[in-house]
């Protein structure tokens, strides 16, 4: 057991208490995680700053709004419908076309306006969100997601995830939806997570859970080897996302669009360490790297850079030796 | 905030926790095991007499200087005598005062005692005695006997053992034969030491005292010599020489006089008795901080009402289920429903007892899932659902209680102190999981839940803990000393080890 404790820690692993205790109660203050847990503030704050997000076509915001909905979507037969404070995905409802007075969610299924109404009431009354407080759903386009991914994935709109650590991406990978996950880019219910090569965007072998996979489960394509288009934007946006939150640990949610390019879905402050499964190598290496090289006073430009030239996969061991992770 | 300050902050409160902590077990005897006695004595003097026709005045010497004994408590019984006690050069006395009596009287002086190793002969060194004022020939006899002792000892010690031996064996003794003859015939071996000891200048006195036994009945006073050497009390046993106080020997009154005089009556009577009973350590350990003026009790739950107190031991093992919490999740990496909700259930877990709380949560869990499964079909907004299941869970518990009366099972009535708010949001937030991420998550945490709150009862429930807790409530300070420091501890949970390995280096398997 401490023979996998310290192995753990040479190849720097990054475990739950390390990043809540030196990574998150550090770089990200309690006053700003209202810009990333509301997903109507973060969007705004992104247009403000010129970074793609999917459009805003309306918030509903109290009980009486459900009625509105009709009415908000009347120009859009496809849209997105999420709580602004969900988490992990939940409570988030694609609707891909309608019939009569029925939707029909993105994996096929029908809803009446009936289940909808409930649906969103039960997200306003905070079902959803963290600590069950009142919420507002946002109402806004459905990501057309890019072809380059159908091989890899089952339903739903694969996302990539950077964290971006001081403003320097430090390590990425992207989630596929497979059937196990119904559809959805989340890893807890099975998606896949394939690590994703900073320095070029090509995509690396995947895992479910903790195992490694090297093909996609549903649709049995390679998963590795896929070069991401639009590479050098998304790392761009992520980077600058950390100046438009002022937040040093968050992970980045981006979804690339067929006709958009890359969105940014969402900012996470408390991102998940799965990533580093899916990219089978330590955070905490890459963090260390940044601490002792990094000019965090650079413009995004130059960080990316960086990030670049420094995490080139695989990221060999921090020269200087030094104990990590030590019991406290 | 840097480690420093964090180290130093729980180095501070565990010291002060500590500290408080031995002060109080060491110093005031606070016992560290539940149910833990200490022999008390109960010892008695009861006082005799015939009353003359005048008004009467009775006398009786009490306890006051014990060295190894502490006075839990005493009291006099009188009927109808005014009573006061003063010190004296004896130690000190209770006087009884009556003006008008009539038939045999008796009075009573009762007194606890408890066994005080801290409890010395602090009294100050005396002066030096005056010399005896004897006769020409009891003077030279005197002499004689104090020189020839002194040729024969060292020291205080030596010279009063050898004295005591010169007297015990009068008739073979010229000096001490010769100093009876004038007039000190009747007096005892005790006596007349103090008397030779005041002509050789050493302070020397007598003490009266009667043996602690653990049979109930009278006892008899015995005497003991007590010498002063300079520096402290030195006793002797003035028969069979033996030096050093007696074990559970406790000193009642000092000096030639009886224990007892009574002015204004006759037949006066005195016996002595003791019983020895148990009494809980906790009881003689606020006393003695009391009598110390000690302000740890001011601050103890001990002075709470009796109801009040039985409130706050479960209360304050409160802290301590949330440790283990902590080291659960922080440590080992264990999924729970909500940061403190398996205390609340290890808490209501007290009342049902383990087995019988698991299948309780499990069944009252499962029940209200199925029912909140049938009330996501009916569409109902938060809160009222919340409610209903609420309400739900409250006749669930209703049902199980009276099925088990009917059933006679005695356990099912102790469903009431189950935290139904802490319920309900549990069947909530398992049917969220259930339905966002799957079964086997939900009933993952669920389990996890269940466990950790079997694991805080059965840590909550040791009674030594509990006892220590609640006699101890600074070891809280260490509680919170540890949380500090675990609030620091940024390395790997138990669960992640397992979790990341496919990142650990394949040479160093487990």
């Amino acid at each position: 057991m401490f023979g996998r404790y310290r192995g753990l820690a040479d190849e720097g692993v990054l475990g739950l208490n390390k990043r809540n205790g030196d990574y998150i109660l550090r770089f990200n203050p309690r006053r700003l995680y209202p810009l990333v847990d509301d997903k109507l503030k973060t969007k705004r704050l992104a247009l403000a700053a010129g970074i793609a997000v999917p459009q805003l076509y309306g918030v509903i915001e109290t009980q009486h709004d459900i009625r509105r909905l009709p009415e908000i979507v009347k120009d859009h037969p496809e849209f997105a419908l999420k709580p602004a404070h969900g988490s992990a995905g939940d409570g988030i409802v694609v609707i891909s076309g309608r019939s009569s007075h029925r939707y029909r969610t993105i994996s096929g299924t029908l809803l009446d306006d009936d289940f909808l109404s409930h649906h969103l009431s039960n997200a306003i009354n905070g079902q959803f969100s963290l600590g069950g407080v009142q919420d507002v759903v946002i109402v806004e386009y459905m990501v057309r997601f890019s072809p380059l991914f159908e091989r890899i994935s089952y339903q739903g709109v694969p996302d990539i995830r950077v964290i971006v650590y001081r403003g320097f991406p430090i390590m990425s990978m992207v989630r596929l939806p497979t059937r196990q996950s119904h559809g959805k880019a989340n890893l807890h219910q099975g998606a896949v997570g394939a690590g994703i090569d900073l320095a070029s965007g090509v995509t690396l072998d995947g895992v479910v859970g903790t195992q490694v996979v090297t093909h996609h489960p549903d649709t049995t394509h390679a998963i590795s080897g896929l070069k991401i288009p639009d590479w050098d934007v998304i790392l761009d946006i992520s980077a600058r996302c950390y100046e438009l939150t002022g937040m040093g640990y968050i992970g980045v949610d981006v979804v690339l669009d067929r006709d958009l390019g890359p969105l940014v879905l969402e900012l996470n402050a408390r991102p998940g360490l799965a990533i580093q499964i899916a990219n089978r190598q330590g955070l905490l290496r890459r963090l260390k790297i940044c601490d002792e090289r990094a000019n965090f006073s650079a413009p995004a430009a130059e960080r990316i850079a960086f990030a670049q030239r420094e995490f080139c996969h695989p990221v060999g061991p921090v020269l200087a030796t030094q104990t990590v992770a030590s019991v406290a | 905030m840097n480690n420093r300050h964090i180290y130093v902050l729980s180095a501070v409160l565990a010291l002060i926790g500590l500290t408080l902590f031995a002060y109080k077990s060491q110093v005031l005897g606070f016992p560290l095991q539940p149910q833990e006695q200490t022999r008390v004595w109960t010892v008695e003097a009861a006082v005799r007499f015939d009353p003359g026709p005048a008004a009467v005045k009775a006398t009786l010497r009490i306890p006051n200087l014990t060295p190894g004994f502490s006075i839990l408590d005493e009291n006099f019984i009188s009927r109808g005598f005014g009573h006061a006690t003063r010190s004296a050069p004896a130690g000190r006395e209770s006087q009884w005062t009556l003006r008008e009596a009539s038939g045999p009287q008796t009075l009573y002086y009762r007194a606890q005692v408890y066994r005080d190793a801290s409890r010395i002969a602090e009294d100050t060194t005396p002066p030096f005695p005056e010399r005896p004022v004897l006769d020409e020939p009891s003077r030279i006899a005197m002499e004689g006997l104090i020189a020839e002792v002194r040729r024969q000892s060292a020291d205080v010690a030596s010279f009063t053992t050898e004295l005591l031996r010169h007297i015990n064996h009068a008739e073979r003794d010229p000096y001490v034969s010769l100093f009876m003859s004038r007039g000190s015939a009747n007096a005892d071996a005790a006596e007349l030491a103090t008397i030779f000891l005041a002509g050789a200048q050493i302070p020397a006195r007598i003490a009266h005292g009667i043996q602690l036994r653990s049979v109930t009945g009278p006892v008899q006073s015995q005497q003991l010599l007590e010498v002063h050497d300079g520096v402290q009390w030195l006793y002797f046993d003035p028969k069979t020489l033996e030096q050093g106080l007696p074990p559970d020997f406790l000193i009642w009154w000092r000096g030639d006089e009886p224990i007892a005089s009574l002015e204004g009556g006759g037949n006066l009577d005195v016996t002595l008795a003791v019983q020895q009973n148990l009494l809980d350590s906790i009881v003689v350990a606020e006393r003695r901080a009391e009598l110390t003026g000690s302000h740890a009790m001011d601050f103890s739950l001990f002075s709470l009402p009796i109801a009040t107190q039985a409130v706050y031991a479960v209360l304050m093992m409160i802290p301590i289920g949330a440790l283990v919490i902590m080291l659960l999740r922080n440590f080992i990496g264990v999924k729970t429903f909500g940061t403190f909700m398996p205390v609340l259930v290890a808490l209501a877990f007290r009342e049902t007892r383990l087995l019988w709380g698991i299948v309780l949560f499990a069944v009252i869990v499962s029940l209200g899932l199925l029912i909140r499964f049938y009330l996501e079909k009916l569409r109902l907004l938060l809160v009222p659902r919340l409610t209903t299941v609420l309400t739900v869970v409250v006749l669930l518990m209703m049902g199980i209680s009276v099925l088990s009366q009917k059933l006679e099972l005695q356990p099912g009535l102790s469903i009431a102190l189950f935290p139904m708010v802490i319920l309900s949001m549990t069947i909530e937030r398992m049917s969220i999981v259930w339905e966002e991420r799957g079964a086997s998550e939900a009933i993952q945490e669920g389990i996890g839940s269940l466990l950790v709150a079997a694991v805080a009862y059965v840590v909550m429930g040791i009674a030594w803990l509990e006892h220590l807790i609640f006699v101890f409530p600074e070891l809280l300070l260490l509680v919170i000393a540890v949380s500090i420091l675990a609030g620091r501890y940024t390395g790997y949970r138990l669960l992640e080890l397992w979790r990341f390995k496919a990142l650990a280096p394949s040479r160093s398997g487990p």
